[in-house]
């Protein structure tokens, strides 16, 4: 039972230390990405090719004058970004970071918690991650703040509906809400029984989903709410300190996560080609599995930013339209196939 | 309706394909874009360790030349002054005093010499006015400051240094002192 | 360990309740609110309830409290602005919560604590199992009733307004019109 518990402790560090790490040098490769892409080189000077960046500016962060305006509802306006940075961690309890390790005939599975209904858990905890951003937009008692919460409010609440409904498709083919659960569907067959990633079953569901998780982080092509040509810094006007760096933090870790999830549903999570076949064994497959699965959300969280410095932001009709009227009816439109092939092909 | 400048076009404006409507292929097209530019050559200069090379014809901060012995060449005349489109220039002449045939070449001089950097435009006037090959403007550059007052510079900083002179044949090549020596131009007269 | 972490959560959502009600910013009113909500779903999850707690923390917290949140940022309450209440109001209020408690406490007086294999229900495959089998019929009369509710609302807001606005939607839209416009370049 202790060692039970010491083993969820240091997970829990573990994943912890991982999540902040992560959004700490997402910011650097933010930075590295938008600087290649419009040939530029980036922040080099604080370390070898600039990776002390981070550091430096969290430190930076620390040190900054801290102003709460007069007018703010004081309160309110610090319990904002400890709500954002809260949810945005919680979120990365239900992710299988690996599957089991087994240390002296005692298996470690590397997922701190294993739901049954994890893929509701992380919803449900997205869900409130916009409560910090309304607050802290309201409690700044400024207008382009106010604009900025409610325009998150409203997105928030158009894109998790189609975000719901791309996702039903998926689980109606897993049969589970739990992702670990999904992560086995996933597992690669040997030889001759072939098992594809999700995404090759539900490519439309993906898309769905992918555009989803954008509006959900609040990136580029839709970050209206924080839109600093139209709304100076949207709801964050008023931070300054280690309170923006909160909200900026809480951005980098959703985007991990919704990465993270990403490549769960969709992309195999910890499975990769030919993991059975290679004759490797179960600890080694799990640290490779575990490793490609970080590769994945490498890659998912580049693919953000690769977005964000290639899309204008959309216009705030566009995104409602595109959310009601478009992903929504697609969404509905995934899930008749999704049936309408199981049924025809006897799966369910 | 005729345009006046007879270059006005029609556009056509059609209704937009399904692939068109569909946004994907355009986005693709974006993202290739973008990526191709993640690989392609910076153009940053990494400046510190780096230097630009500056053209030949690059004109920066002044200098007032001393003649081979050592002794001022500015006679100031003021046609410096006056040839300055920006009015960055401004100087008080003195009298040559018995001695001092050594520190200045003219019989005049100019006691104080001051150019604004912050009003100069660096077009070169004031070196093409100057009657006495006094003045040019050089390769090095102007360096920053935090007020405005750093950026009158006087002759502690115009004048060259008697041991070191600075270099300004980079411009004045043969071919340009050659054209200088041209008296039917008006303003080499 | 569960006993312990009922009479926390318990005492949370109690004192949330409380602060619902007696604060006087109507925003700080909604967090708590939501924090009622949060607790009480933490409440379904020690009952093995997880789907319910799940959908309740979606749907209450994360959806409907958001539009009050909204509705409340826009109306833009302050605490100067709150109206005095009147004696009747204030004896009426009385009157009904009186009422209420009563209600209640007869309720819960003759109610028994019932046992429940919680192995076998509150799961979401246990819950999605039982709705479309045993209760299909009124599952769906539901689904029809929410239906008919959201068609409505939509035909509402439809008909205030007959102006159909043109969204140029660059990319998006299937009602861009054919138009001939004339530039003049420079």
């Amino acid at each position: 039972m202790t060692s039970f518990f010491i083993y969820k402790a240091i997970l829990v560090v573990v994943v912890f230390g991982i999540m902040l790490m992560a959004a700490m040098y997402s910011t650097y490769l933010e930075r590295k990405v938008a600087a290649f892409i419009q040939d530029r080189v980036g922040p080099n000077r604080a370390g070898p090719f600039g990776i002390l960046q981070p550091l430096a500016d969290g430190i930076k962060m620390f040190m900054k004058e801290e102003i709460i305006p007069e007018v703010a509802n004081k309160t309110l306006f610090i319990v904002g970004p400890c709500i954002a940075m809260l949810t945005a961690i919680m979120a990365g309890v239900v992710i299988p970071w690996g599957g089991e390790l087994v240390i002296n005939g005692v298996p470690y599975v590397l997922q701190i918690i294993d739901f049954d209904f994890g893929l509701l858990y992380v919803f449900g905890v997205v869900s409130l991650g916009v409560y910090g951003i309304m607050i802290g937009g309201w409690a700044s008692n400024n207008k382009f703040s106010l604009f900025g919460a409610i325009r998150a409010s409203a997105q928030m609440i158009s894109y998790e509906i189609a975000m719901g409904l791309s996702i039903i498709a998926l689980i109606m083919m897993t049969g589970t809400l739990s992702l670990r659960e999904i992560v086995e569907f996933q597992a690669g067959g040997t030889g001759s029984t072939w098992n594809f990633w999700n995404v090759v079953y539900q490519p439309l569901g993906f898309l769905l989903f992918l555009v989803c998780a954008f509006a959900e982080c609040n990136r580029t092509p839709f970050d209206l709410p924080e839109s600093e040509t139209e709304l100076v810094g949207g709801y964050h006007t008023e931070y300054s300190s280690m309170k923006l760096g909160f909200y900026l933090f809480a951005e980098y870790i959703n985007m991990f996560i919704s990465s993270a999830v990403i490549s769960t549903l969709y992309f195999g999570g910890t499975n990769f080609p030919f993991m059975n076949d290679l004759g490797l064994s179960q600890n080694a497959i799990t640290i490779l599995g575990t490793l490609a699965f970080f590769i994945k959300i490498g890659f998912f969280v580049f693919f953000y930013m690769w977005i964000r410095w290639t899309l204008p932001r959309f216009r705030y009709d566009q995104l409602m339209y595109l959310g009601w009227r478009v992903l929504i009816p697609l969404a509905i439109a995934n899930v008749a196939i999704t049936g309408l092939v199981m049924i025809l092909t006897d799966r369910i | 309706m005729k345009s006046l400048t007879g270059r006005a076009k029609v556009l056509d404006n059609p209704k937009m394909t399904f692939k068109e409507r569909i946004y994907l292929p355009a986005i693709i097209g974006g993202i290739t874009i973008t990526l191709r530019h993640l690989f392609k050559r910076k153009a940053t200069i990494r400046y510190p360790e780096e230097k630009r090379t500056f053209s030949p014809v690059w004109r920066g901060m002044h200098v007032l030349k001393r003649d081979d012995n050592g002794a001022e060449r500015c006679t100031a005349c003021g046609l410096c002054a006056v040839a300055c489109p920006a009015e960055a220039i401004t100087m008080t002449a003195a009298e040559r005093k018995p001695g001092e045939e050594k520190l200045y070449r003219e019989e005049k001089y100019a006691a104080t010499y001051e150019i604004n950097m912050l009003r100069c435009i660096f077009c070169g006037l004031c070196e093409e006015a100057c009657p006495k090959e006094a003045i040019f403007l050089t390769d090095r550059l102007v360096s920053t400051d935090y007020a405005r007052d750093g950026f009158i510079y006087g002759k502690d900083k115009l004048v060259e240094p008697v041991d070191k002179r600075v270099d300004v044949s980079k411009r004045q090549t043969p071919n340009v002192l050659e054209f200088k020596k041209i008296k039917h131009y008006r303003h080499n007269r | 360990m569960t006993l312990y972490a009922f009479y926390f959560l318990s005492f949370l959502a109690v004192m949330g309740a409380l602060m619902v009600v007696f604060s006087r910013n109507p925003v700080t009113s909604v967090i708590f609110l939501v924090m009622t909500f949060f607790t009480i779903a933490c409440h379904y999850m020690l009952l093995n309830a997880q789907f319910l707690a799940a959908v309740h923390v979606i749907v209450y917290a994360g959806a409907i409290m958001v539009l009050f949140l909204y509705v409340i940022m826009l109306l833009n309450l302050n605490e100067a602005v709150e109206k005095q209440k009147t004696l009747l109001l204030k004896v009426a209020a009385i009157v009904t919560g009186g009422l209420f408690m009563i209600v209640l406490s007869a309720a819960l007086r003759t109610a028994e604590t019932s046992y429940i294999d919680t192995s076998v229900v509150g799961s979401a495959r246990n819950l999605g199992k039982v709705l479309l089998n045993e209760y299909l019929l009124p599952f769906e009369a539901v689904s029809l009733l929410l239906l008919a509710a959201m068609t409505g609302a939509i035909m509402l807001a439809r008909s205030r307004k007959r102006i159909k606005p043109a969204p140029n939607v660059v990319g998006m839209t299937h009602e861009r019109e054919q138009t001939k416009t004339v530039v003049h370049e420079q």
